[in-house]
């Protein structure tokens, strides 16, 4: 025997503390997410994904929960100062034990990996949403740090504020004038990186009228957490209006207006502009727009030591 | 020509006080016990026997307490961050991005390179030289290197507090972010040689226990009769040596972009940014598991050891350990579902990923039956696996849902993702380098760490853990995005909060852990452990004194069947005295100590940095000394050290008297 062990106390272990805060836990989940969250979609990408997370939540629980409460269950009975327990020290294979061990795992990634498999192609970001509404199309450029949204056919485009009318499918190709970043809102849905001459496809749905947060997830430097944008679901006259009343005023984007919007800045207001040079999206894409020239322009001390980000 | 390349004064952050603060208090600490240890004396001693040392034990050791030392530094970074998140709503909080770019990074770099990696390898060149009943390793002087080429690594990351700028680009290097167009600064440079050096000694590591393990077990010790702990090493230590050379190329090649303008991640002239994320994932991937292998090779130790019984599903256990070893390689892209690929690769790799989960479960259920039937022993170690078995299936849940590629699609990097990774690293890796520490402590040391403070850290550590990182799920769920040095969206900030409180629970339990050893070495003669055993152990290294003589054992075990030293205690439990018959001495060979490890990572230091400030004279001489250290080394006459019979018998018959006195009084 271990010749400090003082006999194991009770109440030294406690694993109800442990079940307590398991409670706990699924209690702070719970009330959490009914705020905005993921559970509260706005659209049919975010409300299948939601599907999708809750589903697989549920699946695993049925075998996280008795998992933990057999081992917190099993380890207190065997404890060593309990008489009733039996003892035996020879228990050390049991090829029926080693089946259900290995098959309960198997099983639920079975079932969970033709989760995996039909989601991924039923969600997959560049797959056509279906409607009867015509979709609208928004070419999205991720910069240094703001996100400019161009709307083709309707010849503006907006710093910031992705305008979406409600019930039409977006249908946005993105790219980066910079490095990497994601185009995430977190009620509307699915993210794709976005990389400097590279197109990438995503659709989006806003369903109901309102103002949703968005931002780039993906790190990007400095000013990235600066780099919200909103989402504005409108109703679809709404939409005609606002472009309307946009189209043809307030500042043109033309070469040197996108050539101004890459330098750094962060934390812009949203604005528009009324119109846009055409084939801007894909002379940025084609890199005869050159990409984003970072920080060394900024004009510090030492840039090559420790840029610091320009005010 | 500038005879300092770039750095000037400039380099040292006069306008941002709390890393100078904290750099300046570093290097008086640091100062204050170089001094001390020469006032004292100690000076010939821990160089001799200490930085020179190539005996597994000791430099086992000492990658754990540098482990140790970086965990503190890379908590304060946490506790940086997550104060800063508190308070940073609706205001840019007490660190401006420049700072707090640097910390995430540095905190994701430390813990993952210079935390968990140095305390596994710690653990693993400890222990399985015992387990396997071997004398050293294959490679003892080049165990040394990897030890300090590791430290070096490590200096140079907090060098950059003070001299420069840590990289601000987190802790895997994005390009084109880590491209010079946008970090011209020398963070990524500092980052890139830092992992460079110290990955060399990894991989060096990495050879060297693959080498022991299949070429140097005690007579009898074949495969399927090694301790599980020796399998979870020698998969990580494949795996080591089947990744590292990824992860050094990958980098060598953001080096030669960032020095030498050429384009294979650049943004311009036909660079591929999505190369980048591929192969730094095929090393990142594997990386998880290296580390968390031999974790769960000291959880399995461990809970056949509390419980008094071998480990449930021997065999399993190592199909589970090879098939994670091998399927880890094949589920990298599972880190940028995002990246469009579509449906099929998508679907391909997510299954890929929740197949790992298969033996993964296999291993947690195998522990629960290894209880069962057990007289379970709530000591320090085991509460710290029962912990981990609880949190871990948490974690391992939360990957599941991840590795369904729809739902990544909205969970990934936000804080969804920080907290999945932290559940499952901390409780998977962390808390079994602790249960480990406490374990094997009174092997290396002679005495066991004091029990109630190590409950103390116990309860602090895991209340923090959950009041620390569950409200990072619900912010990921309300979709806060990770690295986030400011924010406006109000509903995050209470969570934040919480997440600050178990922060600070946690630094209770830290420092419960300093308490601790402090209140141990005090009241080591009550807490000696004096004829090596312990906690009633079962595998091979319990068979020695602790602290195991040099040579670990005077004859090598001879073993008969699985828990080599289990048959044997019994034996000597029924007879009340050890069975084996006292052996024929005999003059032992153990390698000679040698300064190669030290000067080759002093010269290695003087490279990286010389190499991080283009100062190219320094470049030349640092690599003029390291080929001087090598031909030094090739060239030596003696490099074996005989222990006479005498010393080896001395040694040896007094522990035997040691262990039948115990075995008389009924204490073993
Ligand atoms: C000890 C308690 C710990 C706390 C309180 C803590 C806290 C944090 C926080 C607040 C972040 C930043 C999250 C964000 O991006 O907003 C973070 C990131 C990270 N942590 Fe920890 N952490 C802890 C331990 C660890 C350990 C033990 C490891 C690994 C062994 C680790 C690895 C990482 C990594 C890799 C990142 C990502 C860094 C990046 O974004 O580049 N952490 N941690
Ligand atoms: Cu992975």
């Amino acid at each position: 025997m271990d010749i400090m062990a003082s006999p194991p106390r009770r109440g030294r272990f406690r694993p109800p503390a442990a079940a307590r805060v398991l409670g706990l836990v699924c209690l702070i989940l719970m009330t959490g997410c009914r705020e905005d969250s993921v559970f509260t979609p706005i659209g049919p990408v975010a409300n299948g994904e939601r599907l999708i997370i809750l589903d697989s939540v549920v699946i695993m629980l049925a075998i996280v929960i008795p998992t933990i409460l057999a081992t917190v269950v099993v380890a207190w009975w065997f404890r060593a100062s309990n008489r009733r327990a039996k003892r035996d020290p020879s228990f050390v294979y049991s090829g029926r034990v080693e089946l259900v061990v290995w098959s309960i795992p198997a099983l639920t990634i079975l079932f969970l990996g033709s989760l995996a498999w039909i989601s991924a192609h039923d969600l997959d970001p560049a797959k056509p949403l279906k409607s009867n509404v015509q979709p609208l199309d928004v070419e999205v450029v991720a910069m240094d740090w703001k996100w400019l949204f161009i709307y083709p056919t309707q010849g503006v485009a907006t710093i910031n504020r992705l305008v979406a009318p409600t019930g039409t499918p977006l249908r946005m190709h993105l790219t980066s004038a910079t490095v990497m970043n994601t185009l995430f809102a977190p009620e509307v849905g699915s993210q794709i990186y976005v990389m400097n001459g590279m197109v990438g496809t995503m659709w989006w749905q806003v369903d109901r009228t309102g103002t949703y947060f968005g931002q780039s997830n993906m790190f990007s430097g400095d000013g990235f957490p600066g780099m919200r944008f909103e989402v504005a679901g409108v109703s679809p006259a709404q939409f005609d209006a606002w472009v309307a009343a946009t189209r043809g005023r307030g500042p043109a984007l033309d070469e040197t207006g996108y050539r101004a919007l890459l330098k750094q800045s962060s934390d812009l207001k949203p604005y528009a502009y009324g119109s846009v040079a055409p084939g801007l999206f894909d002379a940025i894409v084609q890199q005869k727009l050159p990409p984003g020239e970072g920080p060394v322009q900024a004009g510090n001390k030492n840039p090559f030591v420790r840029p610091v980000r320009s005010p | 020509m500038k005879l300092l390349g770039k750095l000037d004064w400039s380099a040292i952050p006069f306008d941002q006080p709390i890393p100078l603060a904290a750099g300046a208090l570093v290097i008086v600490v640091i100062l204050g016990v170089v001094a001390l240890i020469f006032a004292k004396g100690w000076a010939p001693y821990i160089w001799n026997e200490w930085i020179c040392s190539v005996d597994h034990k000791r430099i086992g050791v000492m990658y754990c307490s540098l482990a140790m030392v970086m965990l503190v530094r890379g908590f304060i970074d946490a506790l940086m961050m997550r104060t800063q998140q508190s308070v940073a709503f609706h205001s840019g909080g007490y660190l401006p991005p420049e700072h707090y770019d640097q910390i995430f990074s540095a905190h994701g770099t430390i813990m993952i390179f210079f935390v968990a990696m140095p305390f596994v390898i710690g653990l693993m060149n400890f222990v399985v030289p015992l387990q396997l009943g071997v004398r050293d390793v294959a490679f003892p002087t080049l165990n040394s290197v990897a030890l300090w080429l590791t430290a070096a690594g490590v200096l140079l990351v907090n060098m950059s507090l003070v001299v420069g700028e840590f990289s601000r680009v987190g802790w895997l290097p994005y390009p084109p972010l880590s491209e010079l167009t946008y970090s011209p600064g020398v963070g990524v440079d500092y980052y890139c040689w830092a992992l460079e050096i110290s990955g060399i000694g990894t991989l060096a590591g990495g050879i060297n226990l693959v080498t022991t393990i299949l070429k140097m077990r005690a007579p009898g010790l074949s495969y399927t009769r090694m301790p599980i702990f020796c399998w979870t090493a020698l998969a990580s230590n494949l795996m080591i040596i089947a990744a590292f050379p990824v992860l050094t190329a990958t980098l060598a090649m953001l080096l030669l972009d960032r020095y030498l303008g050429f384009h294979f991640f650049t943004n311009t002239m036909g660079g591929n940014q999505m190369m980048f994320m591929n192969l730094i994932w095929i090393w990142g991937h594997p990386e998880v598991y290296i580390l968390v292998l031999p974790a769960f090779g000291v959880y399995s130790e461990v809970v056949s050891t509390f419980s008094g019984k071998p480990l449930f599903g021997y065999r399993s256990m190592i199909v589970a350990t090879m098939a994670i070893c091998i399927i880890s390689f094949l589920v990298w892209l599972h880190h940028f579902f995002t990246m469009g690929p579509g449906g099929d690769v998508n679907g391909v790799f997510g299954i890929a990923s929740m197949i790992i989960a298969v033996p993964t479960g296999v291993k947690i259920f195998n522990w629960l039956f290894t209880m069962y039937g057990g007289t379970v022993r709530f000591r320090v170690p085991m509460l710290w696996s029962i912990a981990f078995m609880i949190t871990f299936v948490i974690g391992g849940m939360t990957g599941v849902m991840l590795a369904i590629p729809p739902a990544d699609f909205i969970l990934h990097n936000n804080l969804f993702l920080v907290a999945h990774f932290h559940n499952v690293i901390i409780p998977g890796v962390l808390f079994a380098a602790f249960a480990g520490y406490v374990y094997w402590f009174p092997k290396a040391f002679g005495f066991k760490l004091d029990e109630g403070w190590g409950k103390a850290a116990f309860w602090f550590w895991v209340i923090g853990f959950y009041l620390a990182f569950m409200p990072l799920y619900v912010m990921g769920l309300e979709g806060m995005p990770r690295r986030m040095q400011s924010y406006d969206v109000p509903q995050w900030q209470p969570w934040a909060h919480v997440a600050t409180v178990g922060a600070l629970s946690i630094m209770c339990g830290i420092a419960c852990m300093v308490i601790q050893l402090v209140v141990s070495i005090r009241n080591r003669e009550q807490l000696r452990d004096d004829y090596g055993d312990p906690w009633d152990g079962r595998t091979l290294e319990w068979i020695t004194p602790s602290p195991p003589p040099e040579f670990n054992f005077a004859v090598m075990p001879n073993v008969t069947g699985e828990e080599a030293y289990w048959g044997l205690k019994e034996a000597a439990r029924e007879q009340q005295r050890i069975t084996r018959p006292v052996p024929e001495y005999e003059d032992l060979e153990m390698p000679r100590n040698s300064p190669t490890g030290f000067v080759c990572a002093f010269f290695a230091v003087m490279m990286g940095f010389a190499l991080i400030w283009h100062i190219w004279w320094l470049l030349v001489l640092g690599f003029i000394g390291a080929y001087a250290t090598l031909v030094v080394f090739a060239w030596r006459d003696l490099h074996e050290r005989i222990i006479p019979k005498e010393e080896v018998a001395r040694i040896d018959l007094e522990n035997r008297a040691r262990r039948n006195l115990a075995l008389q009084e009924g204490r073993v």
